[in-house]
């Protein structure tokens, strides 16, 4: 367990090959080696440091390694008087942590090994570029996961943020992605500028910025229950963050427009981890969280809003990528009520239920994209039932997984959310259960339109059922032999995640059910200061039986989802155009999402552009104005001052040589050279002397 | 006989005195001008000689002495540059002289 | 005081690079390609003098290191008094450092005057290294005024379009803030005698003294206005986007990674210390310009269309960043002030140089007139992402250490402040990504783009101590921290009271801190017999 550190360090490592050797000289085969052998290793030492933290007792499932000095202490005065600013790279294994690694490995190993077909048309250097971006996320996402200290979580966090950039703006040639990714870049900072606001109000507040000693500082602090307080303001802030990472209202613009990237980094970063680490972030505050219940009711209501919001989009949408983007929007907002009604342990267990079925979906999606040559608009799909059999299967199980179906995995753990929810206010829950009810009708919507009617894609040539075993070869001009099944690297994963689709459930069964709900249990002690402790929203209880009913309602409005889509898209699938020509107005809005892009670029991106050209005519014509105003009126005075130089102070001084010049003409005619004329002067002036001497005494 | 008094050395120190300036006045031979310098310096001497034997007074003709040295060093000078000027242009009228002019 | 050595180290890096310029002076100008050996040989010597100044330092002493001390101008108590502590030994070694990397850049990019170029990069050197030194402060001066003439003429003479109008604008801009500066210097100077009834430039005894009030607020504007100008503050800093965008492009990476920290050092090392009531007096106002600054820097970058002066400007904002944390007046915001100095050198410094490399190939600065260049130059592309995420402070890269400890820093003082400043970190990553997507990414739009040939091994090696060194800080700061201990510690000793106990628990430990003027003195080598 001392080497949690490797986790990340190894995927890290293999990108570092990638990037800095394998750009150059990996042949494809290496390069992917490379990146799978890195994670491979990471999962195996994830599954280690898990199986060993399950064989401690429940209380002592805590285990922090120093690795290196980082930020050496510091003085600085926080509220408790002069503390020390010291943050070391150290490295926590928990409950929680444990459970992300594995999400985070084991979603990410699956996914680099689909990438391995998926990408294989991509030049050699493209394709090590591919993975090294790859292995670079998972290094900064498992830091993220593994940081005991806020900064540390800082550091995965906004890495993330920058192989998301990357990722997004992998195909960088593609204006609509390099656009993408610069979005996505810059509303994950304006999160993050929350985030390290908060994170300086920690440390002003405690002094220190390790999460274990925060949490025990905090619980020590009364619950702030009537006014905004200082932990109030902390949770606050890192909800910024949150909201920003995880695609929420008003900040989820980013996460749609992420779909322009490759489909399985679509399916890692943008369903499975990355976004999820904002649930992730406020989980593992918890208890500073749940000291703030007036943030958590806005966590909660920020969360159904972009819930319901984001499913309403998704009714629309005939991108099949966006579709389930706005579907991820949507579940993170029940992450998001989860924590906010504070079912700390039900947001986690949805999170990585989610991890398997959305990675499914989206990996499957990028099988069909694939098949389709790269059509990702559903409507020219159609009937792909027949030719990819694999695909159409797994996907089926992660549409019902999502939507609810009982006994799969998304049943468990959205009807923990909605029970948790119902405890907790009535009116949330009726609201969730509609969103579920949309999951379910934009899911099936989904697999019908794309596996079920006829046809509607483009014609090929060779007709049907000639699966060529194009894929192996090294991306040349390939023609397209029509849709097909995808290779075995692409199904296998595929395979896996289905059944921990099916599977990750049973980790969480209610006790209505007769199960333990053994996951809330064994991820309690990190949502709590001390071990042993009981959770906070365990006073209200329902009855097993109404619990069971509850469930009941939500199954059913999930069926009726499924029964809608169902009847527009497979019974009567002209329904569907009727519909949106009778409800023309929202149908608009909805295909607009709400408007909502245009309305940014309109205000924040237009205003901040305004703003900079204006600032900028400003510091040209005012700033720099007065400056050369300056250096004008300085020389202007100086052309002044020359003529006045030239003209009267010079002028004087010319009089006075004119005046000698002038004069000096009539005396130079004395000047004859002979000297007699000299000395007859002499003696004409000796008697002239003489006789006055004599004469005027 | 006519004694001879302060008033004729003083009567015949004019005379020369007068002649020597007239020369220098007048003529146009620089030699000639030279000479009447030396008149003048002589009736100086005439001068110097007659009142200091007149006062009994000895600084007088200490004095003559020294007018006499210097008259021959200014002699000797005053005709190296004349014989310099005649080199170069070939004559000793004065009136040629006139290079300090405006 | 200390001598590590007791052999003049820090002279023989202040002369190495005008030995250099003794023998260009005596090359002949036609052999260019010798005259650019001889320059890159010193430049590279330079450095190499330099580096014990890292392994020899100890960073438990609190004093001043490497002293030297030779009598000057004894009539008026000008001494030759140069000495180091961790925060100019870290300049001194970013300045050689760049040095090498300005030299290097500018093999093939000059091509007319090439030895008087290279005369009056390293007489540039010298001046540079010297006010890092100097503990005399009309030896300071004396520097501060040196490094002024070759720059005008390298701006002058080998810059681009504009080039007489900027090297003009630079000149009088800095002379007129240094002239009050000196204004400054003498208040000091005739203070002091009139406290202690000597007459000296002694830097280390300007910081015992205890001025007036009164005379404190002036003394402390006049150093800042010549501070100020040299940083650039906001009003003060039209020059700048001037300058740097028509000076070569050594000239622009000196100017930003050295020379402007002329003023942060200038603050550190003379206004906190020495006037230190108004320095408190004014953190509002200085805090205020700083703010505008990274806000208003940030905003004017974006709307920039010329990408040499668009890095100009995130120089505005970077360095208005660094007074913020300067002026925080707390040990966190200090030497984040002081590591994001060292940041702004290494990542401005590689963004001008990056400027310089496509302006040499294409000879427009013009945004508009690239794009998609990371199909044609990815080893550039790479080298560009990754300082434009140092620059934005991306974690694990240099940037991010020090604005974390500079808004650490502030938040305690002004939450308000924190806030206002954390904002500037969001458009830093806007204008700088819109960069990087208009140059970099999209297809190759321009045919004039289609065959620029990536970087040659030289370029390359000019850049790889900058991405060390932002990998390094940005992963493992601590031997830099531990550096700027002791000096950090001084500073916040005359500054404010409120952080005295730990740093007497931290004398304790160390042994020796807070050396009065009397011993100070005492333990000075004395050199040459002169003292």
């Amino acid at each position: 367990m001392d080497l949690i550190w490797l986790i990340p360090v190894l995927p890290g490592i293999g990108a570092a090959l990638n990037g800095l050797v394998g750009v150059r000289y990996f042949d494809k085969r290496t390069a992917a080696y490379v990146a799978c052998g890195t994670m491979a290793a990471s999962l195996l030492l994830s599954l280690v440091a898990f199986a060993q933290l399950l064989g401690l007792p429940g209380d002592e499932r805590f285990h922090q390694v120093t690795v290196a000095e980082w930020i050496p202490p510091i003085p600085l005065e926080t509220a408790g008087g002069i503390g020390s600013f010291e943050v070391p790279w150290a490295f926590t294994l928990d409950p929680l942590s444990g459970m992300m690694i594995l999400v985070v490995t084991g979603i990410g190993l699956l996914i680099h090994v689909y990438s391995v077909a998926y990408m294989d048309h991509e030049p050699r250097p493209a394709y090590a570029r591919f993975f090294c971006y790859l292995n670079l996320f998972c290094f900064f996402m498992l830091l993220l996961v593994l940081g005991s200290t806020f900064l540390v979580m800082f550091v995965g966090w906004e890495g993330v943020g920058l192989c998301s950039y990357l990722l997004i703006g992998f195909w960088y040639h593609k204006q609509s992605a390099s656009d993408a990714g610069k979005k996505a870049f810059i509303v994950n900072r304006i999160g993050d500028w929350g985030f390290i606001l908060g994170i300086f109000l920690v440390f002003f507040t405690f002094g220190t910025l390790d999460f274990h000693a925060v949490a025990e500082l905090a619980a020590e602090m009364p619950v702030e229950a009537a006014g905004m307080g200082v932990l109030s303001l902390i949770c606050l802030l890192l909800f910024v963050g949150a909201i920003g990472k995880s695609a929420q209202i008003p900040l989820y613009v980013w996460l749609p427009d992420a779909m322009e990237g490759p489909t399985p980094v679509s399916a890692l970063i943008h369903a499975a981890t990355m976004v999820t680490a904002g649930v992730y972030m406020v989980g593992r505050n918890a208890v500073l969280f749940s000291h703030a219940p007036m943030v958590m009711e806005i966590v909660a209501i920020i969360g159904l809003a972009t819930a319901i919001m984001a499913a309403t989009i998704g009714l629309v949408q005939t991108d099949i990528k966006r579709v389930l983007a706005y579907s991820t929007v949507s579940q993170l907002g029940y992450m998001f009520l989860a924590t906010g009604v504070g079912a700390f342990a039900a947001g986690a267990f949805h999170l990585m239920t989610h991890a398997f079925f959305k990675a499914l979906l989206f990996l499957g999606s990028g099988s069909v994209i694939h098949a389709m040559n790269e059509e990702q608009d559903m409507r020219r799909m159609g009937g792909l039932k027949q030719y990819m059999p694999v695909t159409y299967a797994t996907m089926g199980i992660g549409a019902l997984a999502i939507a609810g179906v009982p006994l799969l995995s998304g049943f468990f753990s959205k009807d923990e959310i909605l029970y948790r929810t119902f405890l907790h206010n009535r009116l949330f829950w009726m609201l969730a259960v509609v969103a579920a009810g949309m999951t379910a009708f934009y899911m099936f919507r989904l697999i019908f339109m794309t596996f079920y009617q006829e046809y509607r894609g483009p014609a090929w040539e060779g007709g049907h059922g000639d699966h060529g075993e194009h894929h192996e070869d090294d991306g040349g001009d390939h023609a397209w032999h029509g849709p097909h099944e995808s290779p075995r690297l692409m199904t296998v994963p595929l395979i896996v995640l289905a059944v921990g689709a099916v599977l990750a459930g049973y980790v969480g069964v209610p006790a209505a059910l007769g199960g333990s709900n053994a996951i809330e249990h064994f991820l309690e002690p990190s949502f709590v200061a001390h071990a042993g402790e009981g959770a906070h929203g365990e006073a209200a209880h329902l009855s097993h039986l109404a619990e069971l009913g509850l469930m009941a309602i939500s199954v059913l409005i999930a069926g009726l989802g499924i029964f809608l889509a169902y009847r527009n898209y497979i019974q009567r699938p002209e329904t569907a155009d009727e519909w949106a020509e009778r409800y023309a107005g929202p149908h608009r809005v909805l295909t607009n999402k709400y408007y909502v892009d245009e309305l940014y670029d309109a205000t924040f991106v237009r205003g901040t552009m305004v703003g900079a050209r204006g600032l900028w005519g400003f510091d040209g014509g005012v700033v720099d104005g007065a400056v050369n105003g300056t250096g004008w009126t300085t020389v202007a005075s100086s052309r002044i001052s020359h003529v006045l130089d030239k003209h009267v102070v010079d002028g004087l001084v010319n009089l006075v040589g004119w005046v000698c010049q002038e004069g000096s003409y009539g005396f130079r005619r004395v000047q004859t050279g002979l000297i007699q004329n000299y000395a007859f002067a002499t003696l004409v002036g000796v008697f002239a002397f003489v006789t006055w001497f004599l004469v005027g005494r | 006989m006519l004694e001879i008094t302060p008033l004729h050395y003083t009567a015949l120190s004019a005379a020369l005195f007068i002649i020597g300036v007239i020369g220098v006045l007048v003529r146009r031979n620089i030699i000639i001008i030279f000479m009447s310098i030396e008149l003048i310096l002589n009736a100086v001497n005439i001068n110097l000689v007659a009142l200091s034997s007149q006062l009994q007074n000895l600084v007088g003709q200490v004095f003559v002495v020294f007018v006499i040295a210097v008259a021959a060093a200014e002699a000797a000078v005053g005709l190296g540059i004349i014989i310099a000027f005649y080199r170069n242009k070939e004559t000793v009228n004065i009136d040629e002289m006139s290079l300090m002019r405006w | 005081m200390s001598n590590a050595a007791g052999f003049p180290l820090l002279s023989l890096i202040l002369f190495t690079p005008l030995v250099g310029v003794v023998l260009l002076l005596l090359t002949d100008r036609r052999q260019e390609d010798r005259i650019r050996w001889i320059a890159n040989a010193t430049a590279g010597a330079g450095f190499l003098v330099s580096l014990p100044l890292w392994f020899w330092y100890d960073t438990q002493d609190a004093g001043w290191q490497f002293v030297e001390r030779l009598a000057w101008i004894p009539s008026i108590g000008a001494e030759y008094f140069l000495g180091v502590d961790g925060f100019s030994a870290l300049l001194i070694l970013l300045t050689t450092l760049m040095g090498v990397i300005g030299v290097l850049s500018s093999w093939t990019a000059i091509t007319v005057r090439v030895k008087e170029y290279y005369v009056f990069l390293l007489a540039l050197q010298t001046g540079m290294l010297g006010a890092f030194m100097a503990l005399d402060f009309l030896l300071f001066f004396l520097f501060w005024e040196v490094m002024l003439v070759p720059m005008y003429f390298l701006i002058g003479i080998w810059g681009s379009d504009n080039r007489l109008y900027s090297a003009i604008k630079f000149f009088l801009f800095t002379l007129v803030g240094s002239v009050v500066m000196l204004l400054g210097i003498l208040a000091v100077y005739f203070y002091n005698h009139s406290v202690t009834g000597v007459y000296t430039f002694d830097v280390t005894q300007f910081h015992q003294l205890n001025i007036p009030d009164g005379l404190q607020w002036w003394i402390f504007l006049a150093f800042f206005l010549g501070f100020a100008v040299k940083v650039p503050m906001f009003p003060f800093h039209t020059w700048l986007p001037d300058a740097h965008t028509d000076a070569p492009t050594a000239g622009s990476v000196i100017l930003a990674a050295v020379l402007l920290k002329m003023g942060t050092y200038g603050f550190i090392r003379f206004s906190l210390p020495i006037v230190p009531e108004a320095t408190a007096a004014f953190v509002p106002l200085v805090v205020g310009l700083s703010i505008i600054g990274i806000i208003y820097g940030a905003l004017v970058a974006m709307a920039q269309k010329d990408w040499k002066r668009l890095v100009a400007y995130s120089s505005v904002s970077h360095m208005g960043m660094v007074m913020l944390g300067m002026f925080a007046l707390t040990p966190v915001g200090i030497t984040g002030s002081i590591v994001q100095q060292l940041n702004h050198g290494i990542s401005t410094g590689a963004l001008f140089l990056i400027v310089g490399i496509v302006y040499e190939r294409r000879h427009t600065r013009e945004i508009a007139e690239y794009g998609g260049l990371s199909k044609v130059m990815p080893v550039y592309a790479t080298i560009f992402l990754v300082m434009t995420m140092s620059s934005i402070g991306l974690p694990t890269l240099n940037g991010f250490i020090g604005e974390v400890l500079i808004l650490q820093g502030i938040f305690v003082v002004s939450k308000f402040w924190a806030f206002v400043a954390a904002s500037g970190i969001v458009l830093g990553a806007a204008y700088m990504l819109w960069l990087y997507q208009r140059t970099m990414f999209g297809n190759v739009t321009n045919p004039k783009n289609e065959g620029l040939p990536d970087l040659s091994m030289r370029e390359i090696w000019t850049f790889v101590p900058l991405l060390v060194l932002a990998v390094w800080i940005g992963l493992y700061p601590k031997p830099f921290l531990d550096r700027l201990e002791t000096s950090v510690d001084n500073v916040m000793a005359r500054v404010s009271s409120d952080y005295t106990p730990r740093l007497a628990a931290a004398g304790a430990q160390a042994g020796q801190r807070e050396v009065p003027s009397g011993t100070a003195g005492a333990q000075a080598p004395v050199r040459g017999g002169t003292r």
